[in-house]
């Protein structure tokens, strides 16, 4: 069976779910093999979650250059192993990162780029939700090795032991005149709570918040509910909430389990960013705003009353 | 500095989005076409660029004839001149393809010091055109900038992603992409929309460009779509006002799904 390539994303040591998600998807086309870039000593970390998942081969490619240039060390690595390794395919994640190495290795290997999929199956057929989620389409690569990215969220991690034999690979030196160097980085704080893309529920407040004080309420139905928080473009241009949580056509695409919208009106843009979660429940106090059209669970009324509420009765179930 | 900025038209995200039952490419006759929001911003980063350093901009956009329109805003705004990638041979052309076919463009240029994309578009949304046109101008790419800033030999810029926010530094060539946090972009004045109307704007054909048409177009995509539909609408499922009990109602209805 061919190796099926996949580029492992990991942060603070610890490798990230959606990794695992793509190791059950390349199952399905071959044999799981995983790629780590990063700086020396980070591999040892990561190689028992991997083979825990499936991985049978785990290549580790360290290098100080790593993490000191933009996207080209990850790019040069996989089209290193694409040439050596003869894949099925090279899955991979589609952050912002992810969907950047996959478009330069594309070009690079002269192969057909599958972006952001939700599902693959056996003969590489991927199933995309385009415009926000109206319509769906499948596709498939027809030229060279196909290189696709996946979702967060989309496809189930399965924890079936694989025999994670690691090879080591020379990083290839990079040509800093084609390369940008990475000078300086703050990591986004991750708090306490689930990161957006990957929470299983996002309570997500709008301009109907009001002011950055009071997204406060939105915070504690979080909590109360483990959910990661989200925010509409009006709350975050009005400087409610910080721009990475933005949820929507240009902030992220999330499918919890369950998406709570309050003060949000429910534009099509923002729709294009959450209508595929699997229960979507709203409180506006505007009865014609359009989410309530999307919506499974609806509530006319003011959030101020409606989310303090919730929380309550969330908390004193827990108790 | 000569500056380049890629413009794309798309169809509004206002206006109801279709693929082509035919062939599933964006029916494009269906919407409203606009030139990208995220371009205008490309733009105005151009022009303060161009305004802080001297030099030219220049406008390059591959689509069909209408895509005119989306060229003449960016004019109108302020840039110098255009460049249109036109030809019937170009429809359905897939990241790869469209990726290649710009750089071929941007290669007929004199001499640029700076490429400016934006981050994503609103209508295929690959998010990595930008990154795959500086793999084939073998330029660094510094994408995803929420602020750019640039001297005479280097650019340096903040990207920002899920993973935080990162400073970034390569000489000139390179090539920038901006996200929607970076500005807001200038109305064209009335004076800058009449002025528009005399600027230059070369429409290349294929053959112009130096790109053989078995590169580009859906026949000689190396990505196929198999097949596509409208997804089954969502219904709208069960409504109450609230009158006091409107938190315990999500509860009761979330215990019933086994959501809590
Ligand atoms: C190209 C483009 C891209 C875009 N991308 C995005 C995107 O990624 N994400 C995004 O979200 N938007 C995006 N937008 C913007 C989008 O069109 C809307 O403007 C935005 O989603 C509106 O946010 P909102 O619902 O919070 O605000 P509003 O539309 O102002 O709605 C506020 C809602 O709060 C309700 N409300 C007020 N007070 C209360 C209260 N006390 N209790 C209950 N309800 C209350 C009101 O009835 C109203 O329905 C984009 C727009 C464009 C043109
Ligand atoms: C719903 C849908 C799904 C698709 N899925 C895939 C897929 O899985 N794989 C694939 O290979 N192709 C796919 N395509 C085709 C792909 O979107 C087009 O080839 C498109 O021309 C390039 O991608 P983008 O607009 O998504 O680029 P993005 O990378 O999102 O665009 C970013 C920036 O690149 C510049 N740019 C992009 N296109 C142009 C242009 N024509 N002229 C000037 N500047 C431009 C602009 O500055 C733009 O802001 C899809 C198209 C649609 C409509």
């Amino acid at each position: 069976m061919s190796e099926v390539l996949v580029l492992v994303d990991h942060a603070g040591g610890e490798v990230k779910k959606v990794t695992l998600e793509l190791l059950a998807a390349a199952r399905r086309l071959g044999e799981p093999a995983a790629v780590v870039t990063g700086e020396p000593g980070t591999a040892g970390k990561l190689v028992d979650s991997l083979a825990a998942y499936g991985a049978s081969k785990i290549y580790t490619c360290e290098s100080t250059e790593v993490g000191g240039y933009l996207v080209a060390p990850q790019v040069d690595v996989l089209a290193h192993l694409a040439g050596s390794a003869q894949p099925a395919a090279v899955l991979i994640p589609a952050s912002i990162d992810g969907k950047e190495i996959a478009g330069r290795l594309a070009m690079r290997l002269g192969s057909g780029l599958l972006s952001e999929v939700v599902d693959i199956d056996a003969e590489g057929v991927a199933s995309h939700s385009v415009f926000g989620g109206s319509y769906e389409a499948t596709a498939k690569v027809t030229s060279g090795v196909p290189v696709v990215t996946v979702l967060p969220g989309s496809v189930e991690a399965e924890a079936v032991s694989g025999a994670g034999e690691q090879v080591s690979v020379e990083v290839p030196a990079v040509d800093p005149a084609k390369a940008a160097r990475v000078t300086g980085r703050q990591p986004a704080e991750s708090g306490d709570r689930p990161e957006l893309t990957e929470a299983g529920v996002v309570v997500s407040g709008g301009r109907g918040v009001g002011s950055a004080e009071s997204f406060e309420v939105i915070e504690k139905l979080a909590d109360s509910l483990g959910a990661a928080v989200g925010a509409s473009r009006a709350a975050v241009d009005s400087g409610f909430y910080p721009a990475q949580f933005q949820v929507g056509q240009t902030g992220k695409t999330v499918s919890p389990q369950l998406y709570v919208a309050l003060g949000i009106s429910g534009a099509i843009q923002h729709r294009a960013g959450m209508q595929t979660s699997k229960t979507i429940v709203a409180v506006n106090k505007d009865a014609e705003a359009p989410i309530f059209e999307i919506a499974d669970f609806g509530v006319v009324g003011d959030l101020f009353k409606v989310a303090p509420q919730l929380t309550d009765e969330i908390d004193k179930r827990k108790s | 500095m000569n500056i380049v900025v890629l413009v794309k038209q798309v169809p509004d995200t206002w206006s109801e989005r279709k693929l082509s039952d035919a062939d599933h490419t964006l029916d494009r006759a269906s919407a409203d076409a606009v030139l990208d929001e995220i371009n205008e911003r490309a733009v105005e980063e151009a022009l303060l660029a161009k305004e802080a350093q001297g030099g030219e901009v220049t406008v390059v956009c591959m689509g069909p004839e209408r895509a005119n329109e989306a060229i003449r805003k960016a004019l109108s705004m302020g840039a110098d001149s255009a460049v249109h990638l036109s030809d019937e041979a170009l429809h359905g052309s897939d990241a790869v393809q469209t990726a290649r076919a710009l750089a071929k463009v941007v290669g007929t240029l004199e001499s640029v010091d700076l490429v400016i994309a934006g981050n994503e578009s609103t209508d295929g949304r690959a998010g990595a055109v930008p990154a795959m046109v500086a793999e084939a101008l073998g330029l660094p790419q510094l994408t995803y900038a929420r602020s750019v800033s640039v001297d005479e030999q280097s650019v340096s810029i903040e990207r920002e992603t899920d993973a935080g926010v990162a400073t970034v530094e390569a000489s000139l060539p390179a090539l920038v992409s901006v996200t929607e946090k970076i500005n807001e972009p200038r109305y064209p004045s009335f004076k800058g929309i009449m002025a528009a109307k005399k600027k230059p704007v070369s429409v290349l054909s294929l053959a112009d460009a130096g790109i053989e048409a078995g590169e580009v177009g859906l026949a000689n995509a190396a990505s196929q779509v198999v097949s596509s539909a409208p997804a089954p609408p969502k219904e709208a499922g069960q409504r109450v006002t609230d009158e006091g009990e409107g938190g315990v109602q999500i509860v009761e209805f979330l215990t019933g799904q086994k959501l809590v």
